[in-house]
Order: structure tokens, then sequence, then C-alpha cells
């Protein structure tokens, strides 16, 4: 193993550490804003992909992703069950590291992209539904677009897409996703009558502060070694946050307090947005990402509230429209002087970056929206999305795991 | 005759009323967390994206039991601790309580809800045993 480099190695390990950590906080992110007698439904729905998808990973996923080139559309099936993933780099992908360590940093971002979606289902999913719908998504959105975008031989690669960390594969998709899923599942009972409080807020603003850091290691980490793209990721992803943070905080001021859930939500949302972008762009371009992501995202959660639309934590306004941007900004504001490796945007004098980068957001949304939209509806005619009514009413943590979260 | 008070005050008033009535010499009581809602309507709350109407307001429920003769003094010393004129400053309920059985010694009735330096005993209506 000549070619191991150990520092680009250490930097992946602990980045796949980082990242794993995201799902946990992303549970209590989401935790935190439905009711106390769904608490324990909610954490589960994120978690789950913890233990399905580090099955499914193993099994098939990698290889679907990131397998031989298929026609640019999959990969093959020369890594089933990490056959031949070891300790030996694989250039394509990792010059540096080991391959099994590639892989299993990507799986972190497999783990983490459905249970982005659970947001717009949460309080009202039939459990079992659920598994077989995770299941279904990550092998027919997730392998196939991750292939798309970052696989050798990927049609979306192939035509110069500018994807960092996922901003199409991650929060896009996910975005799109929980929006096709609430509106065939439809809004959970009640809503809309009465107005329901976060049960915990103090677990969302824990959640957030995991994300954040966690977010280090998804964007910084992407740069698969430690240098100075994966410094610059990392700088880019925490101004965006911050900038969005500060955006947020002064729209919520501006429309009555300053509240503290909006503050998070515009981190998150500031976070999301840069994460196409990071790795390509400077730090002042980040800083604008994130400024105009907060009031992207911000409207668009009053749009769909007035729409009375209960895509219930608004995956689709926080992951899905600011990394909607993310991708286009990227277009904008990308240069070869932050990474030799990337592009150049249009302010770089390259406006065909910018065509890319939009059309590979509306295939990433047509594609996820699409294949969501029909599973979810299959799902529902066959064995039925929904929780019953009472067990709605109970509230999922008794109904559908006998048990209650503070006793 | 024993009366219970259930006395529905704001939440930031449960230390002063409290204390006001720890000074005439009103000892038993609890409190709970509530929430309801009354004249006063609803209050607004920060979310996500600008703010929302909640119209279960959050309120404490101060139970009192003690002897009927006690009763006009206590609801006069809450209506002074806890007014402030505003909509949403509570109400007050007395109803009639039928026994009071205290566990530790078995005493019944007036017995049961006297404390030692409270308001009977101020006015010389008898002393509740040493504990």
């Amino acid at each position: 193993m000549a070619n191991i480099n150990s520092g680009d190695t250490a930097w992946l390990l602990v980045c796949c550490s980082l990242v794993l950590l995201m799902t946990p906080g992303l549970a209590f992110f989401y935790g935190g804003m439905v009711r106390k007698k769904n608490i324990l439904s909610t954490l589960t729905l994120s978690y789950a992909f913890m233990a399905m998808i580090g099955v499914q990973w193993v099994l098939f996923g990698y290889s679907l992703s990131f397998g031989k080139d298929i026609g640019g559309i999959i990969g093959g099936l020369n890594f089933l069950g990490f056959h031949n993933v070891t300790a030996a780099p694989n250039p394509e992908y990792s010059a540096t590291v080991p391959q099994q360590l590639f892989a299993a940093f990507q799986m972190m971002f497999a783990v983490i992209t459905p249970a982005l979606i659970t947001g717009g289902f949460v309080e009202r999913i039939r459990f079992k539904s659920f598994l077989i719908f995770g299941l279904i998504w990550a092998t027919l959105v997730y392998d196939p677009l991750c292939h798309w975008v970052w696989g050798v031989g990927g049609w979306l690669r192939v035509l110069g897409t500018l994807d960092f960390a996922g901003g199409t594969v991650v929060h896009i998709a996910a975005g799109f996703s929980a929006l096709a899923f609430a509106m065939v599942i439809g809004p959970r009972r009640g809503f809309g009558h009465t107005p329901w409080e976060p049960h915990n807020i103090p677990y969302t603003v824990l959640g957030t502060g995991l994300l954040w850091v966690g977010w280090f290691g998804f964007n910084a980490g992407s740069a698969l070694a430690a240098d100075g793209v994966a410094v610059s990721a990392l700088v880019a992803t925490n101004t965006s946050g911050a900038a969005a943070g500060v955006v947020w905080m002064i729209l919520s001021w501006l429309d009555g307090r300053p509240s503290t859930l909006g503050l998070v939500t515009g981190m998150v949302v500031g976070l999301a947005a840069v994460t196409p972008a990071s790795g390509f762009v400077s730090p002042l371009a980040a800083m604008f990402i994130g400024a105009v992501a907060a009031p992207i995202s911000y409207y668009t959660i009053r749009f769909r509230e007035n729409r009375g639309l209960d895509e219930s934590l608004d995956v689709f306004a926080c992951h899905g429209m600011a990394s909607t941007w993310g991708m286009i900004a990227t277009g904008l504001f990308a240069t070869t002087a932050v990474n030799p490796n990337g592009a150049n945007g249009l302010f770089y004098g390259n406006p065909s970056q910018l065509g890319v980068q939009i059309l590979a957001s509306v295939v990433t949304m047509v594609f996820a929206f699409g294949v969501t939209y029909i599973v979810a509806k299959a799902l529902n005619m066959s064995i039925g999305l929904r929780a019953s009514t009472v067990e709605e009413e109970v509230g999922l943590d008794i109904s559908g795991h006998g048990e209650r979260a503070y006793s | 005759m024993l009366k219970k008070i259930e006395a529905i005050i704001r939440e930031d008033k449960v230390g002063d009323v409290k204390d006001a009535l720890n000074d005439v010499g009103i000892r038993g009581m609890n409190v709970f967390e509530i929430r309801g809602q009354g004249r006063q309507g609803g209050i607004t709350l920060a979310g996500r994206s600008g703010t929302y109407q909640v119209d279960m307001l959050p309120k404490m429920q101060l139970n009192i039991v003690l002897s009927e003769q006690n009763v006009d003094e206590t609801i006069a010393t809450i209506l002074q601790a806890a007014q402030t004129g505003a909509a949403g400053d509570g109400l007050i309920f007395v109803y009639p309580v039928d026994e009071v059985v205290r566990i530790r010694t078995g005493e019944r009735g007036h017995e049961a809800v006297m404390y030692p330096g409270d308001i009977d005993e101020k006015k010389g209506r008898g002393k509740a045993k040493a504990s």
C-alpha cells in the first residue's frame, strides 16, 4: 500500500465518524419539533437508516453507486458485499486512502439522506411501510443518483456537474422526495386547526450543534484528503451557516421575535446551501450563498404553510430549495483558484457551467420527486402508508413502538 | 367546615401570592402547572418562519384546603397579590371539602389543616400539635 497517505487517511477516518454523528443529530433536530407522543417514533425513523443502510450499503448499495459504470446510469455488481473493497486505494476515487474507508465515508451519506426525508412524514407514518419505502428509495433513487453525479462514468459527472458534497445527491433529492411523500400521505390529523408547539426545542438546538460539527466532516471530508481544498470547504461551510443564521435571525426578529428555532433553522439552511459549493468557492462567495439561502427557505416555509401543505418539518424548504440555490450559486461562483480540479463559474468566465448546474438540479428534482411519488402511491394503494386514526391520536411511540418517551 | 380554594393565577405571580399568604399565616398549599383559556385570549409565539397564535396559556393553579373561617381573608390576600388589572389575572374557586385526614397523625378535619404559626394560632384559635 505504498500510496496510502496517513494524513489523508486519518482525516477521512475522522470525517467518516463526524458524518455518522449527523444522523443522531438530525434525529434530535427533528425530534424536538414534533409532539411528545411521537418523539421516539421520530428518532427511530432516522436511526433505522443507520441500521438498514449500514447493511444495504455493504451488500449492494456501494456497488450500485460506485461499481464499474454501466452506460452512465448505474454502477455494476463488482463490489457486491464489499468484494475487493479493501485497504488498497481505488485511484478512480481516492488514490491516497484505502477504498474501504472511501466506501465507509460514502455510507454515512447514504444513511443520512433518506433520514432527511423523514421530516416530511413524521407523526403519521406506518413503521412497516416506512421501512419498505426507505429500502426502495435508497436503492432506486439514492444509489443511481449517487452514481450519476459522483460515479466515474456517471452521466451528470461526465457533463461536468459540480457538486462537492451532495447538493443534488443529498439535499435536493431529500427535499423534493419529502415534498412528494407529504403530498401522497396527506396532512396529520388536525393539521391547520390548532397550532402545535414543538415539544422540546432544546433537542432541536442540540441537534443543530451536532449537525454543524458533523457538516465539517461532510463537506471538508469530501475533499477526500487533508489538503487546502478541505480547509477551503470547511471555511466555506462555516461561513455560509453563520451568514444564514444571522439573516434568519433578522427576518425572524422583523416578524416578531428572534426565535431560537428560527436561528438554528437558518444555520442548517446555510449549511445545506453551501454543500454543493464548498470546495469550489471563496469564503465571501460562501457568505453570500448563506445570506441569500435564508430568505429563500424562510419564505418557502411561509408559502408552504399558506398552501396548507403538511410537509411537516420543511425538508423541501430547508434542504431542497436551499441546495437548489447552492447548486446555481456554484455555477456562478466556482473558481479553479480555489480548486484546480473544479471548474470556473459564470463570474469567472464560464457561463456554460451555470447551465450544467441548473440541468443537474432539475434532473435531480424530477427524478427524486417522480420516483418517490410513484413508490409512495404504490405503497399507499397496496399496504397503506398511514397509521390508523387511533394509532395517530394515541401517538406513534405507543402505537408503533410500545414505548413512552417520558414516563 | 372545611373549604378548598383553587386559585388560577399568572405564572409570574406565584411567588408574590405565596409570600403574601405566608405573611397572613396560610401555610399548607400545593401548586400545579396548568394550561387554559379565558378572556385573555391567546399569546403569540415565534416559530421557524414568523409567528403563530396559541390559545391555551400557561397558568398556575394554587390549591389550599383550610377552615371556612379563613376563606375570606385568603381570597382577599390572593386578590391583593395576584391582581394586575389586565385580562388573564385568573379565577378563584371555592369548594366544600367533606373530610381531611393527616396521614402521619390520623388527625381529621380542622385539626388536620393546622400548622405551627398559622393564621389560627396567630388569632388564638388553637395550636397545631408539635411536629
